[in-house]
């Protein structure tokens, strides 16, 4: 039995004691909240600081109780099975489970995420897996896979793909890499990629274009994090200039979330550093602007108040000031007011000329 | 003032009616319609109302006055001419023209309210001779439309010969208006008003038949009723044959609308069950169909007594008239024998605060000194009346009448002690059926009686409907919004007993906004919404419990499902889990 296999039954076995003698079973999962994470840089990612949320079985309880413990015994059996299951795979399962059914995919994703967080693993461990994709790379980068049916060794060339690009996997440990590139960018949008990529910058840059898609998933992040290590490339993110684009993005990107604390150890990029586009850069290069929405005003004083890695780099604290005293955002996309393909030419090199400058 | 109830009784040409003992509810009933009608015909037609009733003091002066006033009208008359034009007018006639005073406004009330006359005298008649009543009511199409013809038939102790013409055609037939007694009469007119109604709208006379003992034959009367003279008019008058050992049928044919629903015959005669559990009521409808309100209860009321009126309930032209008629000499014995409650040092204190001599002559003090004796009187303290003159329904009644009648899951009633308003005793009772068959959206039913009788009309004028909208229902666990009945499956129903029910309005469908009355409403109200907020409140943590127990139940099995997947466990292991766990669960109150 796989060690993890054996964590499940004990946890079951100790829920099955307290019943036996009489008091009420309690399964206590690590608090998943922002709350409950502190940074060192050292590390380099939020860790948990070990508040726990302690779920005892009674009369209000006990439909998630009798949720979580079936659950559980989901994955022991896909775990023992070395199976898979995607989370609205799992949410189908449970259909069976007659009453204790879900009604609505979140309430089991829930679920998957406290028995994620309870045994400190990830989900795929677990043997569940997300629908999403991972992201998208075009570059200098070789990524050696293995056929599914012949188990060969498959090189794949990021940069023989064209106008398109290679789709990273959900499940990427298994992967090898080969490259000679000199740095990873991590893009936001999709559309800023395909400019990138129209014009082969990855050839005229020397590094891998990396497009995250909005908040980059668990994949996406991980794949990131193993060129970053393996390959010791440095890691530059492009995303716009506002809250979302710098604590959503970015921040979950080189530090992990609150949400997933327990996994950020595998799922963050420490390395990374912020590219832009930043406050000043609005400034510098004369971007067009949209004032800032009430969220986004909302979310960058929550990074200020709450956020361990906003609270511990005084240049992100000033920048944030910065833009709420702007009180405007702007777009990555947004240098096409000069000219379509100004930030290649002029942009990119610009900042790139000096990494140093890089916001943390 | 002028048209106080009493003082404008026209005691003068009113026969007296006193050894119908057997009959004396009939003859209250007849005191009671008098009143109403005298007071009208004071305000509308002075100048007849003083040949009518040339006692009336009051009355004396207004043919002077009216002569005044003519003058300013262009064509002068000299009172000669004008007393030319007066002559009287008989009480049938007045009522002719003005049916709608009678409860006769339209063909539909008419049709209620000559059910109810008959009913309520049915009713009086056997308590009063301590026969349990058993009352058969007929409705039957008439040969043309909207004509129906009504039969109501009693077990009652049946009424003498010759005193049925009178009874049933003449008005105003009765004797016994100074005494003070609690009793179903009421209602503002007797069945004669009915039979009147039936003569005027059909031209058939009233039918009537009795018979007063096994031994003796049965009488048949067919009558209508003189409307100048008001005397009856006998058409037929016969001996026959009823096979029944005694009791009264009166048959009534009249213009009317038969309907179902609110204010209908249906819902008096229900509403009268209930309050009366004693009574086992027959219906036969004009569809065929009969309906039968079984007895609940074998235990006739209490006989009421007579009490003699209190002085705080006397107004001035009343005590003008009690101290011309009384046979007392002096004053003080007049006050101590007249009155409840008037010891003789009160009435030396009476006579005292009037400064008027405790020897003087009624009859004298009644033209020069009534005033401050009147002042005096409710000045004075005097003892509360006397209250065991009332007949309450009973808390047990109440309920056994809710349950014969309303399915409901909980019933609870209130007698409150007696009380008094203005001199006069009064009891309230109330009483509440909840949930069960009743319908669960919208307002509480409200069911009002006075003396045992069904108040259908102008709920929202009545004194009893203000207690329940005052009462804060909310606190006894129902939803109420501001200023509305409560709403959910409760029917309320409230008893004023008393020997004077203040009415609102000759109508007599409202009882008056005293604020004694109001007071002791909500008192009973209150106790009644303790009761049933333990009633729901417990119900409502049965229900919960219930939920929670229901709500365990569903999830507890795959607690032990997981676990023994988990843990490789046997369906017996399983078994266990569940039954452990419901005991934790079920024993937490969380």
């Amino acid at each position: 039995m796989s060690k993890l296999a054996a964590q499940i039954k004990d946890t079951a076995a100790s829920v099955r004691t307290k019943i036996q003698r009489r008091s009420k079973p309690t399964l206590a999962f690590p608090l998943r909240s922002l709350s409950n994470v502190n940074y060192h840089p050292k590390q380099g990612f939020f860790q948990l600081k070990g508040k726990k949320k302690v779920r005892t079985l009674t009369v209000g309880t006990v439909k998630t109780f009798a949720q979580t413990l079936r659950m559980m015994s989901q994955a022991k059996t896909l775990v023992e099975d070395d199976e898979i299951m995607t989370k609205r795979e799992a949410y189908y399962v449970s259909k069976n489970w007659q009453d204790a059914r879900f009604d609505e995919q979140p309430e089991s994703d829930t679920v998957i995420d406290d028995i994620e967080a309870l045994f400190q693993v990830n989900r795929e461990q677990l043997g569940f897996i997300p629908e999403e994709k991972g992201g998208e790379v075009a570059g200098k980068l070789v990524v050696i896979d293995r056929d599914s049916e012949t188990g060969k060794e498959l090189h794949i060339d990021c940069t023989k793909f064209g106008s398109g690009a290679y789709s990273i996997p959900i499940s990427i440990e298994h992967l090898k890499f080969e490259t000679k590139a000199k740095f990873v960018l991590a893009i936001e949008t999709a559309g800023m990629f395909q400019r990138l990529v129209k014009h082969n910058y990855w050839r005229k840059a020397n590094c891998i274009l990396i497009s995250m898609g909005g908040v980059p998933t668990r994949a996406c992040r991980r794949f990131i994090r193993r060129l970053a290590d393996e390959l010791k490339l440095p890691v530059y993110a492009f995303v716009d200039c506002d809250p979302y684009g710098m604590f959503n993005i970015y921040r979950t990107l080189k530090v992990g979330s609150g949400n997933a604390a327990h996994i950020n150890r595998y799922f963050c990029v420490p390395k990374a550093s912020f590219l832009g586009v930043t406050p000043q850069d609005i400034i510098d290069y004369k971007l067009p602007t949209h004032p800032l929405k009430e969220v986004d005003i909302k979310r960058a004083r929550d990074a200020l108040k709450n956020d361990p890695f906003v609270q511990h780099y005084k240049p992100w604290q000033d920048s944030i000031r910065q833009l709420l005293e702007m009180g405007v955002r702007a777009e990555q996309q947004a240098f096409a007011v000069h000219d379509l393909n100004y930030v290649i030419e002029h942009y990119l090199p610009e900042k790139l000329a000096a990494t140093k400058k890089f916001l943390p | 003032m002028s048209v106080s109830r009493h003082a404008a009784m026209p005691s003068g040409p009113i026969p007296t009616y006193d050894e119908g003992a057997e009959f004396m509810g009939k003859a209250r009933n007849k005191l009671v319609k008098s009143k109403t009608k005298a007071a009208k015909k004071v305000k509308k037609k002075r100048s007849v109302t003083k040949k009518v009733e040339p006692k009336l003091v009051k009355a004396t002066k207004k043919p002077a006055e009216e002569t005044s006033a003519k003058k300013n009208v262009p064509h002068h008359s000299t009172a000669e001419e004008m007393a030319s034009r007066q002559r009287e007018i008989s009480v049938a006639e007045f009522f002719t023209k003005n049916r709608h005073l009678l409860g006769f406004d339209n063909p539909r009330k008419a049709l209620l309210t000559t059910i109810k006359e008959g009913v309520d005298n049915s009713l009086d008649a056997c308590e009063e001779a301590g026969i349990l009543p058993e009352v058969k009511v007929v409705i039957a199409p008439g040969k043309e439309e909207d004509r129906f013809i009504v039969t109501i038939e009693d077990n009652g102790p049946g009424i003498l010969k010759k005193q049925i013409p009178k009874i049933f055609a003449k008005l105003l037939y009765g004797s016994k208006f100074h005494r003070l007694k609690m009793s179903r009469g009421q209602q503002g007119i007797g069945i004669s008003a009915a039979g009147m109604y039936g003569q005027l709208t059909t031209g058939k006379p009233i039918s009537i038949i009795s018979k007063t003992s096994r031994n003796k034959p049965a009488h048949h009367y067919d009558l209508e009723i003189d409307t100048k003279r008001n005397e009856p008019r006998i058409i037929v008058d016969e001996t026959v044959d009823w096979p029944i050992e005694r009791g009264t049928k009166v048959e009534i044919e009249l213009e009317a609308k038969f309907q179902k629903g609110r204010q209908s015959v249906e819902e008096y005669l229900e509403q009268t069950a209930i309050a009366n559990p004693h009574v086992l009521l027959r219906f036969l409808t004009p569809d065929g169909e009969t309906k039968t309100y079984a007895r609940a209860s074998k235990e006739l009321p209490v006989e009421t007594k007579e009490i003699k009126p209190h002085p705080f309930g006397v107004e001035l032209g009343v005590l003008i008239k009690m101290l011309h008629d009384t046979k007392a000499r002096t004053l003080q014995s007049f006050l101590h024998s007249e009155f409840s409650r008037v010891s003789s040092s009160v009435a030396r204190a009476i006579c005292e605060k009037a400064k008027v001599s405790e020897r003087s002559r009624p009859t004298r003090i009644a033209r020069q000194e009534a005033d401050n004796l009147f002042k005096a009187i409710n000045q004075t303290k005097i003892m509360n009346p006397r209250t065991d003159c009332l007949s309450p329904i009973g808390e047990e009644l109440i309920q056994a009448g809710l349950k014969k009648q309303i399915e409901a899951d909980f019933y609870t009633s209130v007698t409150r002690p007696p009380s008094v308003y203005r001199g006069n005793p009064f009891q309230i009772e109330a009483g509440l059926a909840y949930g069960g068959s009743l319908p669960a959206e919208g307002l509480a039913r409200v069911l009002r009686y006075a003396n045992r009788v069904p108040l259908l009309y102008q709920q929202s004028a009545c004194a009893m409907t203000r207690s329940v909208l005052n009462t804060a229902w909310r606190n006894y666990a129902l939803s109420q919004s501001a200023g509305a009945l409560p709403s959910g499956p409760l029917v309320i129903i409230i008893h004023m007993a008393s020997v004077w029910v203040p009415f609102t309005s000759e109508s007599k469908e409202a009882v008056a906004h005293y604020p004694e009355i109001i007071k002791e409403v909500r008192l009973a109200l209150q106790e009644c919404g303790r009761r049933l907020a333990v009633f729901i409140r417990r119900r409502r943590k049965a229900a919960e419990s219930q939920r929670k127990k229901d709500y365990i139940q569903q999830y507890i099995p795959h607690i032990a499902i997981a676990l023994r997947e988990m843990l490789e466990l046997s369906e017996r292991q399983e078994t266990t889990i569940v039954k452990q766990l419901t005991d934790l669960l079920e024993r937490s109150h969380s």
